[in-house]
């Protein structure tokens, strides 16, 4: 139910625009992310944007799963 | 990768996967129990077999994650007698059609001729009403906080367009009232709540800080890849340890890709214009203080509850299901003298069956085997 799919903003028209879900095109309502561009990556549920994706967050969340199971061989739990 | 807002692969990566799980087995040392309250958690953790790969100090317990299996049967009653009401449409999300009513179905009554669509967003069902000013199109307004301001931000636009025959029937719940009540509930240990990663991109992961801190049960905000939820597993096992410790419990936001702090304030503006807190009735749980949201006077032109005069007889709920133990924490599926013998997702009793996302129809689908001899094992027990 709370699915949400991350999708590319391809163009943007009022509150409306379509995005891009790796290859298939749709419209979203844009109402509840107010400062999306073009080129954003998005959240999708239930045909709203309801966030932008943090590309950096993502990269520094990965290493950070990557430093939490070392920390396993460096210094124990 | 140009195509993919990050590294997919990399939350799915095997190796860091295993890794992961060694940390876990060092950290797990003493029994702990952790509590997803997601439908879309549930079915990940089955999905990627996550379950099995923990170590057996580890028990991952299954909440009322689920919107469509916490909406009481009086409110799908209610949904029902509306598709019965000549020139109404009903639209709703595909997982409401199966759920079983007291004595009826929306399915059951889509073959008996009620109009009743199946639409993937609350726009959709506002364009149907834009098109057929004659019919009254009610939305059934079943969701957390992830899908209750795409609802709102429909009525607004609704009220804006004065497209009159556009209804919304709201079930809606709140998600941080539930674990106040389920911190409470006597009779488990509960060490962790991994908190809904989508429902947490509208309300921030602040809004988990009264658990941890009044209920002393650490938060871990987590995405829904195999990486994200092993990660939220073992922040708990070390929170776990910490508290073992003395230390206090925290929230920590393991999606931050997605998830702030405070969330998305738009989100929360539109749903703090269309909707008022109430108390709310969880199926299989009670009411709950503030867990729910009714549409507030300003909107009352597009309440269902309001405008229709549904009348409904006292629902009877299914004879032997526990789902309502099972969203408790209390018990799993394979506890369940029914499950995958007289309730399977194809001939569902119970609402944790009937949907997808419940955890009776995940575990069925992807854990039977585990299921009935995890219930074997504590039966041996």
């Amino acid at each position: 139910m709370c699915l949400a799919v991350p999708a590319r903003v391809l163009s943007i028209e009022g509150m409306k625009g379509a995005v891009d879900f790796g290859g298939v095109s749709r419209e979203a309502d844009l109402t509840l992310v107010p400062d999306v561009v073009v080129g954003d990556y998005v959240l999708i549920h239930a045909g709203f944007a309801i966030q932008r994706l943090d590309r950096s967050e993502a990269e520094e969340s990965l290493a950070l799963f990557r430093e939490l199971a070392r920390a396993l061989e460096e210094d124990g739990p | 990768m140009s195509d993919a807002p990050y590294d997919l692969h990399g939350f799915r990566s095997p190796e860091a996967a295993a890794a992961l799980v060694e940390r876990i087995r060092a950290l797990a040392t003493e029994p702990i129990a952790l509590m997803e309250v997601c439908g879309t958690h549930t079915v990940a953790i089955s999905r990627f077999g996550l379950r099995s790969m923990l170590p057996g100090t580890v028990r991952l317990l299954s909440g009322p994650g689920c919107p469509v299996c916490v909406t009481p049967l009086v409110e799908i009653d209610r949904a029902i007698a509306a598709a019965r009401i000549p020139g109404v449409t009903i639209a709703t999300f595909g997982d409401m059609m199966r759920v079983p009513g007291s004595r009826s179905s929306l399915e059951a009554e889509r073959a008996r001729g009620a109009d009743v669509s199946i639409v993937y967003s609350p726009a959709e069902a506002l364009a149907l009403a834009a098109e057929d000013s004659e019919r009254k199109v009610v939305f059934l307004g079943v969701g957390f906080e992830t899908t209750s301001p795409a609802i709102a931000a429909t009525i607004v636009e609704a009220d804006r367009r004065d497209v009159r025959n556009f209804l919304v029937l709201p079930f809606f719940k709140r998600v941080p009232p539930a674990l106040e009540e389920l911190a409470r509930v006597p009779g488990r240990r509960l060490d962790g709540f991994i908190c809904p990663g989508h429902v947490s991109v509208v309300i921030g992961a602040a809004a988990y800080e009264p658990i941890a801190h009044r209920h002393g049960i650490p938060c871990a905000v987590a995405g829904f890849e195999p990486l994200d939820i092993l990660a939220a597993v073992a922040a708990l096992a070390k929170q776990a340890r910490g508290r073992s410790e003395g230390r206090p419990a925290r929230v920590e936001n393991l999606y931050r890709r997605a998830v702030t702090t405070r969330g998305n304030r738009r989100a929360q503006e539109v749903i703090d214009e269309v909707y008022v807190i109430g108390d709310a009735e969880w199926r299989g749980i009670g009411t709950i203080p503030g867990s729910g949201y009714a549409i507030r006077e300003r909107y009352a032109a597009h309440d269902a509850r309001a405008a229709l005069d549904i009348d409904v007889p006292a629902p009877r709920e299914p004879a032997g299901c526990i789902c309502g133990e099972i969203m408790l924490g209390l018990k799993l599926p394979g506890d369940c003298p029914l499950f995958g013998t007289r309730c399977t997702p194809r001939d569902p009793v119970g609402p944790c069956m009937v949907s997808s996302e419940g955890s009776c129809a995940a575990f069925h689908r992807y854990e039977r085997v585990e299921a009935v001899r995890g219930a074997m094992d504590r039966e041996d027990r």
